[in-house]
């Protein structure tokens, strides 16, 4: 049984600046990375292989880049990577990155699982998993802090807001992971060497015949304004604690 | 009529709901109806402004699984009318709205935080870049799938009397089996909706001093909440405490943050709260960036004398 990870290509959120006179963020030469919680997918994706066999496949989709962004999941121990790849696809949307991914996992044809995380890094809009899910008409199981296969069969216990739901499903299944569920490991220097050695099969959008219509539009993205007071007392001592609730009591934030 | 259709599996949520759709439906000319699958007393909704209820008697809807209730939602909306379809941006609410928008050919939006019309358009904010920006988005498909976050709409009140539909849904059992659920035991905590959070992070180093955090709490009549890593990783609060994009966004009037750096994944959480207060022993975190006052020093020597000030 192959198991396939869904990995997204992001710029790196330390590193993300923004310009104060317009308020938008700085993302030129900022390096790309995989997200964090695709990284507890990944993880997930590996431990299981190494229990019951077969392949980890990275399936990613964005710009040309991801040739070596990629390596990134490679490293972690996936053994294959699928990408499609188009500058029209970098930072896609999730619509149109759901339906690449789910064209380009067509294309492997045979896997039991599919992993991703709950949300991506930077968007965090949790719908390509269940757009995945239902382009490849597949059963959804997402927020899973714990899993194990057996016989064909997924057991799984969901994280949910309110409770922890213990369900099954027969394979193949979609699966989405929060970052509870496992600690993602740090790739050895040879397994980084060994990285862009490993087989990459790399799409076109055309080659997959997909259309990529946009569904929704940015108006714009920026930072919110901030307008603070920033008054800092710099001793923590009693007279600055004393500064700090005359300061809060004049706003008639406390003891009110 | 075409319809603004509402739904999510929290009654709470689908009041907000419906709230908003009656809002944004007198400027769009759309009425406001709700799927009331799984609901004890769908009628109810009435008083809540909707004008039609939808209502089916389906074994497939007992338990709440995503995409039987995503096609559910699409045969409801195709009989509604339903250009806009808003759902609660809860969990289960996120995987029904990317499923459902999926099935319907549409765009979508989760974990929207305003939403307004504008030239006969519904604009909606969300976080992008992991809380670094806000993104204002419309949806530009037939149909708009939008996932509102639990707290945006305001309950109304209504007297008119509306429209009770039947549905025979057509639908294909449930391919997922819940073998058992189990109560996370928390769920009394209003973190939302509290008006005075008092948020720890890693620059906490006992489990103990968290004693400190909670009088200081109590001295404000306040809530004890705190940055992912605090409950995630070193399980000293429930998730449930969790403040930030993965967790909880608050809007209190005072928030005060302990040890923490101030990171846009957890500020992202409070940045709406009128006053921010940061304890932090490092002078150059970044958390005093976005502060209305800070004391540089150490947790376990300010908190103690903070709480003690505010009670003299």
């Amino acid at each position: 049984m192959n198991i396939i990870v869904c990995v997204k290509q992001t710029v790196d959120l330390q590193q993300v600046r923004i310009r104060k006179e317009t308020r938008e963020p700085v993302l030129e030469n900022i390096p790309l990375t995989i997200g964090n919680i695709d990284k507890n997918a990944l993880e997930e994706a590996v431990r299981i292989r190494d229990k019951v066999g077969g392949k980890v496949i990275a399936v990613s989709v964005g710009s040309e880049q991801l040739n070596d962004t990629i390596k990134e999941a490679l490293a972690m121990g996936a053994d294959e990577a699928v990408l499609v790849m188009s500058p029209e696809l970098d930072r896609a949307e999730s619509s149109i990155a759901a339906l690449a991914l789910a064209a380009a996992i067509s294309k492997v044809g045979d896997y039991g699982l599919i992993l991703v995380g709950e949300g991506s890094a930077d968007n965090y809009s949790g719908q390509v998993g269940p757009r995945v899910a239902e382009i490849l008409d597949l059963p959804q199981v997402t927020y899973v802090k714990s899993l194990a296969i057996e016989n064909d069969t997924l057991k799984a216990v969901r994280s949910l807001e309110d409770c922890f739901e213990t369900v099954e499903a027969s394979l193949p299944v979609v699966v989405s992971v929060v970052s509870e569920i496992n600690e993602p490991r740090i790739p050895s220097v040879t397994q980084i060497l060994k990285a862009g050695k490993k087989p990459k099969q790399v799409f076109k959008p055309e080659e997959l015949g997909i259309a990529l219509t946009p569904a929704t539009k940015t108006l714009s993205n920026l930072a919110p304004e901030q307008d603070r007071k920033r008054v800092l007392f710099q001793e923590g001592t009693d007279k600055d604690v004393a500064s700090l609730v005359a300061a809060l009591e004049a706003e008639g934030l406390v003891r009110r | 009529m075409a319809a603004i259709l509402v739904f999510s599996e929290r009654d709470d949520v689908a009041r907000q709901l419906l709230g908003t759709a009656g809002e944004l439906g007198s400027q769009m000319g759309l009425t406001a109806a709700v799927a009331a699958f799984g609901k004890a007393d769908p009628s109810s909704y009435f008083n809540r402004g909707a004008s039609t209820v939808y209502v089916a008697q389906d074994e497939a809807l007992q338990e709440f699984e995503a995409s039987v209730y995503a096609e559910a939602l699409n045969q409801t909306a195709q009989q509604a009318g339903a250009e806009i379809i808003l759902i609660g941006s809860t969990r289960r609410g996120k995987e029904l709205a990317g499923r459902l928008a999926q099935k319907m050919g549409a765009g979508c939006i989760t974990d929207t935080d305003t939403l307004e019309v504008k030239d006969g358009q519904l604009v909606c904010t969300r976080n992008a870049l992991g809380g670094a920006t806000v993104a204002t988005q419309t949806v530009i498909t037939g149909v708009q799938v939008i996932a509102v976050m639990p707290g945006v709409g305001e309950m109304v009140e209504s007297a008119e009397a509306g429209q009770l539909v039947e549905l025979a849904l057509s639908l294909k059992p449930s391919r997922v089996k819940v073998v058992e659920r189990t109560d996370k035991g928390q769920g009394s905590v209003d973190i939302e909706g509290a008006d005075v959070l008092v948020c720890v992070g890693k620059g906490m180093a006992r489990q103990e001093d968290l004693k400190l955090a909670e009088e200081l709490a109590a001295a404000l009549g306040g809530l004890v909440a705190c940055s992912k890593p605090i409950a995630t990783d070193e399980k000293w609060l429930p998730e449930e405490r969790i403040i930030g994009l993965s967790g909880k966004i608050g809007k209190p009037t005072l928030a005060i943050c302990l040890g923490i750096s101030g990171q846009v994944q957890f500020t992202v959480g409070i940045r709406e709260a009128k006053t921010i207060v940061a304890v932090n022993n490092d002078p150059n975190a970044f958390i005093f960036q976005m502060t209305d006052y800070g004391i540089v020093g150490d947790l376990n020597e300010v908190l103690p004398r903070l709480t003690a000030a505010l009670k003299a």
